[in-house]
């Protein structure tokens, strides 16, 4: 049997400050990307960055908060994360600094705003404190509704 | 310079029956721009692995697609197989591999028929179609399902099948090789499609490599990413080996298919003598607690399964990236400078499944 490559795979946490230029760095080595994701843990969003090369991977973790979620866009390095960071947008409420084609929060058609994470739509909404007679949330009208 | 203007195109057109929007900007009939949109049907499966235990998670990835279903079982699998350190048996790995393959006859053969109705050959549309029904045969015989096969599982397969019924597999493929053949060679030979496809919608190497292009739009473009390369699955005893043309238009990437469609019934004639004696199932104890990025290379191209649990029984995410999702910016800028009339070529070229890319 030969080498195994799809198990050689690297996990790193990367500061958000050092964002971009730890993506271009992987950029100028060669590796393409792979795709984009969000996992909601807790008060923060973890995004995950898959860079491919040579059928190995190398993944770079970068945290922020969920209730103010922000990052710059690495559309500038590798203009296919556009399709990635828009849709994170949508779904997770994380706004993209310098995104190069900026869908305004309209990739996805979804009836429930950032269903992925809560904390950007009350944040968002500003409704913790919500006076009476206000719009309710659409989770409490309908509890674990499509998104 | 001509007057621009802005046609919709979709999210309801001819072309194929799922949505996608395209905001085409013409000048006379020239397409200067091409805007993306999708999401009419985002069905939120991700998030069902906030309510489906890990081993029940399979029969939802399987299902966010209906052509490529074998594939996002195996995908999902291998994922949360990685996350735990599990090593599959090998002839479970060699029967997901036949499944696989079977499954990518089967898909090639959807698109070719998709691809002759798109520019309207209708009996051509019929014959690959009639072929494709002789595969999902096997998958019937084989898994009890046409569409959706479930038996795929963390740490193996459920259904063994005999070498008895192996044998027979190959058997009907060989016999469907020859009307296979005089089927693609119309798609290769006949003037009218090559009118069609020769030249229309060229994406060079270097392109495919900016825009991150997978499966077939990269390879017909001279690109290898094929992660059957990878090392999984039974491919590395077998002879594979990715087919790459390098003309970089519809019609080279309509020819890697074509070469798919042959190797792969090779691969399963290979798979089918090479198959070992044994298990195809390993007992799995204890629940996903790191994280892994699974990679399958689905008929369309690579696509990613990345699991992330927390030692419970729910995982903290599953994410599946399609590969028609990582197709999106080539299709774009092949739009660009084609003519109006060639849209739905390039369209049904990357092999659209938004099914998949909107989960």
């Amino acid at each position: 049997m030969s080498e195994r490559k799809d198990l050689i795979q690297e996990f790193v946490s990367v500061p958000a400050a050092e964002l971009l230029e730890t993506v271009s760095d992987i950029k100028t080595k060669g590796y393409r990307l792979g795709q984009i994701c969000a996992t909601t843990l807790d008060d923060v969003l973890e995004v995950l960055y898959s860079f491919e090369k040579d059928f190995t991977l190398k993944n770079l973790k970068v945290e922020t908060p969920a209730r103010s979620a922000e990052l710059y866009s690495v559309t500038a390095i590798y203009p296919p994360a556009f399709i990635y960071e828009n849709e994170i947008h949508d779904l997770f409420g994380i706004t993209f600094k310098n995104l190069a084609i900026d869908f305004g929060g309209h990739f996805f058609k979804i009836a429930k705003e950032t269903p992925w994470n809560p904390q950007a739509h009350e944040a968002r909404e500003e409704i913790p404190e919500a006076p009476e007679g206000a719009r309710k949330d659409p989770e409490e009208i309908q509890e674990g509704g499509g998104e | 310079m001509g007057k621009r203007t802005v046609i919709p195109f979709g999210p309801q057109h001819p072309v194929l029956p799922e949505p996608i929007h395209l905001d085409l900007v013409i000048e006379d009939e020239t397409v200067v721009e091409a805007i993306p949109s999708i999401g009419f049907i985002h069905r939120g499966l991700e998030k069902l692995v906030e309510k489906n235990e890990w081993p029940e998670m399979v029969y939802v990835i399987e299902r966010v697609c209906g052509i490529c279903s074998f594939g996002h079982g195996w995908g999902y699998c291998k994922s949360v197989e990685g996350n735990l350190g599990i090593t599959v048996p090998l002839r479970a790995e060699y029967l997901r591999t036949i499944w696989h393959e079977l499954g990518r006859i089967h898909s090639h053969l959807l698109w070719l028929g998709l691809l002759a109705d798109g520019f309207g050959f209708e009996s051509l549309f019929m014959h690959s179609w009639r072929i494709r029904e002789t595969i999902l045969d096997i998958f019937e015989e084989t898994t009890g399902g046409r569409v959706i096969f479930s038996v795929c599982k963390v740490g193996g397969v459920r259904r063994d099948v005999s070498n008895e019924k192996l044998d027979k597999i190959v058997m009907t493929l060989d016999g469907i090789r020859k009307e296979t053949r005089e089927l693609t060679r119309v798609f290769l030979e006949d003037s009218s499609v090559k009118n069609r496809l020769v030249g229309v919608g060229m994406l060079t190497k270097q392109e495919a490599v900016d825009l991150c292009a997978v499966g077939p739009v990269a390879r017909g473009s001279g690109v290898n990413n094929d992660v059957r390369c990878d090392g999984h699955g039974a491919y590395p005893e077998l002879n594979f080996e990715p087919i790459l043309e390098d003309g970089g238009d519809c019609y080279a990437r309509c020819k890697v298919r074509i070469r798919e469609l042959f190797q792969s019934m090779d691969l399963i004639k290979e798979a089918a003598t090479k198959i070992p004696d044994g298990d195809i199932a390993i007992a799995v104890r204890g629940n996903p607690s790191g994280e892994f990025v699974g990679r399958m290379e689905q008929p369309r191209g690579e696509a990613y399964y990345y699991s992330k649990g927390d030692g419970s029984k729910f995982l903290k995410r599953m994410r599946v990236r399609t590969p028609t999702n990582a197709n999106i910016p080539a299709l774009v800028k092949t739009l660009q400078g084609c003519d109006l009339a060639d849209v739905p070529m390039l369209v049904l070229t990357i092999d659209p499944c938004i099914s998949c890319t909107e989960r």
